[in-house]
């Protein structure tokens, strides 16, 4: 089983998240900050990673552009999920090595849809 | 069965080929309450009345016909089509048109667009091989209303959402607030018309691709049949028919005959080289 990476300072959202992406088939691990999430992945790469971009003590592109590089830190497949919607902050994303961008609010559909599309399912 | 539930199962039946099972008789209600109510009558009974009396092109039977249909339609759907136009369809008109240097695509029901654009993106992204080539897609449905959206190229966040790749929307699209829309120069390589496929639609010529998806499995076995019998004539001798991810031809016709290891994609059963098992990596031998 594929393990999906949730990072997002709201619970609700990952709580969501989860329930999703478990009917999926992926089992999840969940981080509120990118600091959080960044020891998650030094403990353990995951396949995937879904992750907000604001949130406090480190946010979602600074916890990306540490990610890649880290030593096999280029392997995850990095889903943004955001409601940082411009395309400005896209743009930034994709250049930080985002491999998909959802901008909020999603819902099932949508992150089916982004997962089949990196090829995650 | 209610007077009036037969009623419109009869009239939608006619219009537009749509098979209302007793299942679906909740949307009757859900779909054209609103539409009665704006007609100033306030029940289906009373709406079937004052449409028994509407002549064919009575705003109202139209307004009736285009709130049955169901136009959920998405970017890429089910990606394998667009793989295929790509990949195999694409590579054998480049050499089996290599004199006209032009194909012909008809999205037969192209709902909100999210087809014929996902067709126009691809081939853009193909420009450097299709460079000198003429592609025209030809964009149909029976509801005017969809149509409308179609070309405007208008489309919220959810919709773009669903199927477009991150970058293909930077690329292809502007943002206006919550909503993005298709580049102008894409929307030019659509002609968009209003078409029943009930209807004779020989008028629009002879088509390499034809794109019928998630249309005809509203209809009874005779109108799908007749469908495709129509469609077979308006196809080139080497051309391709390709149907939802739920569809077959198998049991409708015998004149379409599935294109081998290809799920969802057809060549008429009277093409002689067998233009469907052409792979990209096999080139084909020039004699
Ligand atoms: C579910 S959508 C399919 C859209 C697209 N082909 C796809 O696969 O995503 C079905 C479309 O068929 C159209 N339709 C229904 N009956 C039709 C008819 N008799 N002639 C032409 N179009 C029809 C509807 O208006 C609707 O837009």
């Amino acid at each position: 089983m594929k393990t999906c990476l949730v990072v997002d300072d709201s619970s609700v959202i990952r709580k969501v998240a989860r329930r999703i992406l478990e009917d999926l088939s992926f089992t999840i691990a969940e981080a509120a900050d990118g600091e959080e999430a960044l020891r998650s992945c030094k403990e353990r790469m995951p396949e995937a990673i879904l992750l907000d971009w604001n949130m406090p003590v480190m946010d979602g592109l600074e916890f990306l552009q540490r990610l890649r590089k880290e030593p096999g830190g280029d392997k995850p497949i990095v889903v943004f999920c955001t409601t940082e919607n411009d395309v400005a902050h896209i743009a930034r994303a994709m250049r930080a090595g985002a491999n998909e961008y959802i901008m909020k609010p999603f819902d099932r559909e949508i992150v089916e849809s982004k997962f089949q599309e990196v090829g995650l399912i | 069965m209610s007077q009036e539930f037969e009623f419109f199962r009869k009239f939608l039946r006619e219009r537009s080929g749509l098979v209302l099972t007793p299942d679906k008789q909740y949307l009757l209600e859900s779909r054209l309450m609103p539409v009665a109510r704006k007609a100033g009558v306030s029940s289906l009974p009373e709406l079937a009345v004052k449409l028994s009396r509407a002549t064919t092109f009575d705003p109202l039977a139209i307004q009736v016909v285009e709130a049955m249909t169901t136009n959920e339609s998405f970017f890429f759907r089910d990606k394998v089509p667009f793989d295929n136009f790509q990949q195999v369809m694409i590579p054998h008109f480049l050499q089996s048109r290599a004199n006209e240097r032009r194909i012909r695509i008809w999205c037969a029901a192209a709902s909100t667009g999210q087809e014929p654009y996902s067709l126009a993106i691809t081939v853009r992204e193909l420009a450097a091989k299709l460079s000198g080539w003429r592609i025209e897609i030809t964009a149909t449905d029976l509801s005017v209303e969809v149509l409308e959206k179609a070309k405007a190229g208008i489309y919220t966040q959810f919709e773009v959402q669903r199927g477009m790749p991150i970058n293909m929307l930077l690329k292809y699209f502007e943002q206006s607030g919550d909503t993005w829309k298709i580049d102008p120069s894409l929307r030019s390589m659509i002609t968009w018309k209003q078409l029943n496929l009930l209807d004779d639609f020989r008028h629009l010529g002879t088509f390499d691709i034809v794109f019928c998806r998630n249309v005809l499995i509203y209809f009874d076995h005779e109108t799908k049949s007749a469908v495709l019998e129509k469609t077979a004539k308006m196809l080139a001798p080497d051309g391709y028919l390709v149907m939802g991810a739920a569809e077959t031809v198998v049991g409708l016709t015998t004149t379409f005959k599935p294109a081998a290891n290809q799920r969802g994609l057809y060549s008429l059963a009277s093409a002689s080289a067998p233009a469907a098992t052409l792979s990209p990596f096999a080139p084909r031998k020039i004699a």
